[in-house]
Order: C-alpha cells, then sequence, then structure tokens
C-alpha cells in the first residue's frame, strides 16, 4: 500500500488539493455563502500595499505636476515675449489640469444635490485575473459601506457593493456579466434589466418588441432592484432590434465614460423622478410649429404683405390693432373709464385715404 | 545563464537541473504578480490582458520541476486570485493546481530553458487556463459565460511574448545546483 502510494505520490497529491478546493467551492455554491475569512485576508494583506502604490503614484504625479508647472512658468517668465507658443503649450497643461479638478468639483456638486446620502471614495484596485469587472475603492464597513449598496457617478451607475472589508470595498462593475439592474427608458417607461455582458456594453432584457425604444434614449433606474435608487442615469441606447422573445436592446454605460477614478457609494437612496426631457447633454432644441389658423375667426389684415409671422403675441397684437383702426379707436388714449373697443367685432377694413396729389410747382418764367 | 543549443527534448533524467530558489522569492514574486493585476490595470487598462499570476505559477513549476511542489504553487496562487476577485473561492484555484502540476510535469521531459518551448508552453497554458477556466464556470458553477476563442488566441500569443521576457528575467533569481 505504501508502495503504491509512493508511485503515485504526485497524482495522490494532486488529486487531493483538488478535492480540497472541489470541496471549498461546493460549500459555497450550496450555502450561498462565501468564505470571508480567507477573503479577508487577502484584502487585508493586499490593500495596504495598494495604498502604498496609490500614495507613492500621487506624489510622484503630484510632484512632477509641480515640477513642470513650476519649471513651465520660469520658462515662460523667459520666453513669454518672445514665443507665443509656449503660452499655448501651457494653455494645453493649464487645460488638462482644470479637467480633473472640474471632475472632481462635478462629483462634489452632484454629492450636495442629490437628495440620497453617499460617500464618496476613490478606487484602488481592481479585481486580480484577466479582463476583471471588480473594482476595490478605499472606504469599506468603518465608513458605513455594506455589501449591496449602489456605486455610482454623476454621469451614471457604475456598479455595486458585493463586499465591504473593514477599510475596503469591492464592486462589481455595471459590464460584468453578473451584473443586473432594473431600468426605465426615458421615453416610453419599457421597464427592463441592465445586465453586464463582460464587455464595454450592456443589455436591456425583458422589454417587449411592441415597446417602442429608440437609439439615443437614456435608461435610467427604476428602482425595482430596491438597490439603485430611482432615475440615476444607467446609459443611453446604442443598438436596438427586434428579438424574440424580446426586444435586442444595447446600452453604453454612462458611469464608466470618463474613467474611473472617484465614485460615490449611496448610503440611503432617494428615489427621483425619471426627467421627461432628453439628457441636457444630448438635447436638441425644437421648436414646435405654430398651431393652424381657426377658420370661425377673423384674421387681421396683414400690416405688410411680406411680413413674417412672427409669434402669438405679435399676432394677438396684429389683431387688436386692426380691430382698433375699424372702429377709430386708439390704444393708449381717452381716460380710465371710457368705452374700449369691442373686440368680437367683426373687423372690416377701413379704406386708404386717398393720396394727396402735391401740387405742381410753377413753370420757370424764364 | 545558457540556453541548450537546439535540444528540445531531455536525453534523461540527469539532464533536468532542478532550480532552487530563495524561500522569499517564492512569495515576493508572486505576491508582486498579484498586486500588478490589482493595481496596474486601473491606470493602464491595456495591461488587463496580462496574466501575470499565472505565468508566474508556469515558471514556478516548470522550473522546480517537481509536480507536488507545482500543484501547491498554482493552488495558493489561485486562491490568492480568487480571493481578490468576485469568484468563489476555488475557481482560479483548481485551474491554477492542475497548471501547476501539468507545467512541472512538462518541465521534467523538455528543455525548458530553450526560448521556443517557453514561447509555446506560455500559449498553451494560457489557452489550457482559459479553457479550463470557462469549463469549470459553466459546468460547475451554472455560470453563463461566453468563450471568445479568437480573443483567447490572441491573448495567449500576447502573454506568450511577455512569459518569453518575463521568465528570462526571472532566471536571475533562481539558483542552479
Amino acid at each position: 500500500m505504501d508502495s503504491l502510494l509512493n508511485r503515485y505520490r504526485n497524482v495522490t497529491v494532486l488529486v487531493l488539493v483538488i478535492m480540497a478546493q472541489l470541496v471549498l467551492l461546493a460549500y459555497q455554491v450550496k450555502s450561498g455563502n462565501d468564505v470571508r475569512l480567507i477573503r479577508v485576508w487577502a484584502v487585508t494583506a493586499v490593500t495596504p500595499l495598494a495604498r502604498t502604490l496609490e500614495g507613492i503614484r500621487s506624489g510622484v504625479t503630484n510632484f512632477i505636476g509641480n515640477y513642470i508647472t513650476l519649471h513651465d512658468t520660469r520658462q515662460q517668465n523667459r520666453e513669454i515675449r518672445e514665443q507665443l507658443g509656449k503660452l499655448k503649450m501651457e494653455n494645453q497643461f493649464l487645460r488638462s489640469e482644470l479637467s480633473t479638478a472640474d471632475r472632481a468639483r462635478a462629483l462634489s456638486v452632484f454629492q450636495s444635490r442629490t437628495q440620497s446620502r453617499t460617500l464618496a471614495a476613490r478606487v484602488i484596485g481592481t479585481g486580480a485575473g484577466a479582463g476583471s469587472k471588480v473594482v476595490f475603492v478605499d472606504r469599506g464597513s468603518v465608513s458605513g459601506v455594506e455589501k449591496g449598496m449602489a456605486v455610482v457617478t454623476p454621469d451614471g451607475i457604475v456598479g455595486k457593493v458585493i463586499a465591504a472589508f473593514p477599510v475596503t470595498s469591492e464592486v462589481v462593475l455595471v459590464t460584468d456579466s453578473s451584473f443586473a439592474a432594473g431600468v426605465i427608458s426615458q421615453k416610453s417607461h419599457a421597464h427592463g434589466i441592465l445586465r453586464g455582458q463582460g464587455s464595454g456594453t450592456c443589455r436591456v432584457e425583458g422589454v417587449q418588441n411592441e415597446e417602442k425604444v429608440e437609439v439615443g434614449e437614456w435608461f435610467y433606474t427604476s428602482g425595482d432592484d430596491r438597490v439603485f435608487p430611482k432615475g440615476m442615469p444607467a446609459g443611453q441606447v446604442k443598438v436596438v432590434r427586434p428579438g424574440s422573445p424580446f426586444e435586442e436592446i444595447f446600452v453604453e454605460p454612462s458611469g464608466l465614460q470618463n474613467g474611473l477614478e472617484e465614485v460615490l457609494i449611496v448610503l440611503e437612496g432617494v428615489h427621483q423622478m425619471v426627467p421627461d426631457a432628453p439628457n441636457a447633454s444630448a438635447a436638441a432644441v425644437h421648436l414646435q410649429s405654430p398651431p393652424p389658423a381657426d377658420p370661425s375667426i377673423p384674421q387681421a389684415p396683414s400690416t405688410t404683405a411680406a411680413a413674417p409671422a412672427g409669434t402669438d403675441a405679435d399676432r394677438l397684437r396684429n389683431r387688436y390693432k386692426a380691430i382698433g383702426e375699424s372702429q377709430n379707436h386708439k390704444f393708449g388714449e381717452g381716460l380710465p373709464g371710457s368705452k374700449p373697443p369691442d373686440f368680437n367685432a367683426p373687423i372690416t377694413a377701413k379704406p386708404k385715404p386717398p393720396v394727396a396729389v402735391p401740387p405742381t410747382p410753377p413753370a420757370d418764367p424764364q | 545563464m545558457t540556453y541548450s543549443g537546439d535540444r528540445i527534448l531531455l536525453g534523461s533524467q540527469r539532464e533536468s537541473q532542478v532550480s532552487k530558489f530563495r524561500p522569499w522569492v517564492l512569495f515576493v514574486v508572486p505576491a508582486i504578480a498579484i498586486l500588478f493585476n490589482f493595481y496596474i490595470p486601473l491606470f493602464f487598462h491595456f495591461l488587463g490582458f496580462l496574466d501575470l499570476p499565472l505565468l508566474v505559477t508556469v515558471y514556478f513549476a516548470l522550473m522546480r520541476r517537481s509536480p507536488i511542489a507545482g500543484t501547491f504553487i498554482g493552488a495558493f496562487i489561485g486562491l490568492a486570485q480568487d480571493s481578490l476577485a468576485k469568484n468563489p473561492l476555488g475557481q482560479y484555484g483548481i485551474v491554477k493546481t492542475l497548471v501547476g502540476y501539468f507545467a512541472a510535469s512538462v518541465g521534467l521531459r523538455f528543455d525548458v530553458d530553450h526560448p521556443f518551448i517557453r514561447l509555446l508552453l506560455g500559449f498553451f497554458f494560457f489557452f489550457f487556463h482559459e479553457f479550463f477556466s470557462w469549463v469549470l464556470a459553466r459546468a460547475l458553477l451554472g455560470q453563463q459565460v461566453d468563450f471568445d476563442l479568437m480573443s483567447t488566441l490572441v491573448l495567449g500569443i500576447l502573454n506568450a511574448v511577455v512569459a518569453l521576457f518575463l521568465f528570462h528575467f526571472l532566471d536571475r533569481l533562481r539558483e542552479t545546483i
């Protein structure tokens, strides 16, 4: 027996190790529980290193940034009288700095305006594995973060917390194939389920073919999933085609478009209204055509043949003016309490006064 | 380091030299590989294709030439990777255990110092890892994930090229006895 085990020692060890992991896997799948202790150990071991790396990176970036800024400033002082081109380079650099500041400000403004109670967090790492759709943020259960909380940016939803460790949380992104959220379309208010696909786009499932969803239309969270508050932008429709049994709708998630450095964790969500108007950034301004003229109402004669139609207020002013002229009434004259013109009386065209012919000058005697 | 010419298969067991590493190398290198996967793709998205923990597993298993050592190296790296991902613990662990075992078995028969063999093994084990992960996810965990063959082949080639340079670098850390 010993010699047999010795002979097949390698395979025996392999089988034992795999069996142990299969048991571990089966326990998690069967019970739906996670082996939290091992994860806490691993995350606790790795995140301080990631924080240190992030600190070093930020420090070096800031130092280099400051050095370049100072260097550019000195160079600008020397060359400002000679080269306008240097100013343009400086301007370009400042613009990139400004966009960074704008992003932080937008997050802060969004946080102060939204009714939901949120917590700002910084992304410090991605999940291990090629093409991972998981990130880690630097806020955890100590800050009040709990599993299942929504993670958003001012641009839209980002994902949800799948594990909260003491000072770190794990967030599954909206593009992950296991992600799902209830959404509602902006125009037709069609309800569906937003699912990640493991790629850059998401898919909205459960929308009937009869529902009219257009390309470019926005989807917002519906609040049905009890994770995301209603009214958060989810993404914009890129492709719509009929499918069986439901419509195939592909959406570009809006929350991940501008990079992912700072996010907000929704501690207490408050539902909002889904905006009826198109998103401001993509909104096109349409002016409605004027309503058709009512044939029962006599139209005021046009003052000039080529006068433009104008607005409703213009037409009303012209009509009142015509009524006044037909009844020999001059607006602005007359004492208070004097009889106003009859606005219900039909407008009669007033004959134009004959044009006076100027007398011909006497002929020159010479 | 010297490559052994054009020979690919080892003539005898005596030719298969076991590479020794200092203990800290066996801990620090996998930790750096895992940390790389955890942190770097955050700023350099294009590096997300790299599976450094896998390449490190393959390297140590090949060089140790011990299936038992390869099994444990693969299991530890895989479980560490699992605990930093959303996968159930064991998904990457099982796959990397198999990778470690087979890589060590291959190391017993092939001249793993040969660059062509390293390129080939880097590609093969990446493909094996991705395919087996997919099988495991579908069969054991019931996840509806797709297997993109073309994308996996391309990523396999890229990882194999990186493996060639990485293995060359890691060779400097080994002590041949």
